[in-house]
């Protein structure tokens, strides 16, 4: 019971945050998140290799004077939706069994003015959170300055939420 | 093959591989795909300070945290083993645009010339790197995700939301690339 009360109020907390959610109850050692890792280094090595971390792609794709940065995400969501639709429809489970779920975000205005918040940083970063780690791996150590500050801005929405509209 | 690797990998390549981490970590582990919290994770398990927003059991979340250093090891193994010397091709248009403000280094995935520690204590430097930075963390996590969360995993859930935050992202990204940022690079 108390499981499930912990689950309800970790999705609640979910709506608000989107995605932050655990939504499995099983409990594993740690040497399970090694699954993460490797999923990790492989992402990383897709973000060098198609330039999506580059600044100057990014500048190209706010200036529409190239297709690689739309192509990426187009084709990325496109994936992404058959997925998650033969998921669904054949009821596929995860790798321990358990019925795959995903939680639904609910709109809230904070989807535009932090949205719009964010294009500005992207703009100005070239990088969005992902990119930002992957950048620092490819040795630009100067970036770590950036995503301290990123860290830094999350904290300060944390400690100013209830006062911002929402 | 190596060879072949090393060359940059076409969006037709890239964007799926990018999809198919929606449902790898649904299946390995009943994880939805979002980048953005981790930095949450790591303001909760750092600096809590008592804010309610930061008040959660982060250690289940540690699965996050993990992966987000994956892609940082993953930066550090394309550029070691996989990198390409040939510098980044762009639109011609940008690079005039750019060589008016003195960058002209494509050498590296970051401009070079503007993002250095040194610069890190001009005004343009402080702009772009601090406040740019800030401006990401604070954003991503008002609108509830980033580029992943959102754009990724909320449009192949086709979540309306998502798609909203989507929207907002590129008008904040075109507003301060044409109109804005130009200012702040001829600083």
């Amino acid at each position: 019971m108390q499981q499930n009360r912990d689950t309800e109020k970790d999705l609640q907390l979910g709506e608000l945050d989107v995605m932050c959610v655990n939504e499995s109850g099983l409990e594993h050692k740690w040497q399970h998140n090694i699954k993460y890792l490797i999923i990790g280094i492989l992402f990383g090595i897709v973000f060098v290799k198609s330039e999506v971390i580059s600044w100057f792609r990014i500048q190209e794709m706010f200036r529409l004077q190239s297709f690689h940065m739309y192509g990426i995400i187009g084709s990325a969501v496109i994936t992404g939706m058959i997925s998650i639709f033969l998921i669904k429809k054949f009821n596929i489970k995860t790798i321990y069994g358990e019925p795959i779920k995903i939680a639904p975000k609910t709109f809230n205005k904070g989807q535009i003015y932090g949205g719009l918040i964010f294009g500005f940083g992207w703009a100005i970063t070239g990088a969005c959170p992902g990119p930002l780690f992957a950048q620092i791996g490819t040795g630009a150590t100067v970036i770590t300055v950036t995503l301290l500050s990123a860290i830094a801005g999350t904290w300060v929405y944390g400690a100013l939420r209830e006062k911002l509209p929402h | 093959m190596l060879e072949f690797l090393k060359q940059p990998w076409a969006w037709y390549v890239a964007g799926p591989l990018i999809g198919l981490t929606v449902p790898a970590l649904l299946i390995i582990g009943n994880k939805s795909f979002g980048i953005s919290s981790s930095l949450r994770h790591i303001c909760a398990s750092c600096m809590p300070a008592g804010i309610p927003f930061f008040k959660y059991n982060w250690k289940k979340e540690a699965w996050n945290l993990i992966f987000v250093l994956g892609i940082l090891l993953g930066g550090a193994i394309a550029i070691t083993i996989l990198s390409n010397p040939a510098p980044i091709e762009i639109n011609p248009k940008l690079a005039t645009e750019l060589a008016g403000y003195g960058i002209t280094d494509y050498s590296n995935l970051v401009p070079a010339e503007i993002m250095n520690w040194k610069s890190l204590f001009t005004l343009k430097g402080f702009l772009l790197m601090v406040l740019g930075g800030f401006l990401v963390g604070f954003g991503t996590r008002y609108a509830g995700g980033c580029t992943s969360g959102h754009a990724i995993m909320g449009l192949s859930n086709l979540q309306l939301p998502s798609l909203i935050a989507t929207i907002c992202f590129m008008i904040g990204g075109f507003i301060m690339a044409n109109l804005i940022l130009p200012y702040i690079l001829s600083l």
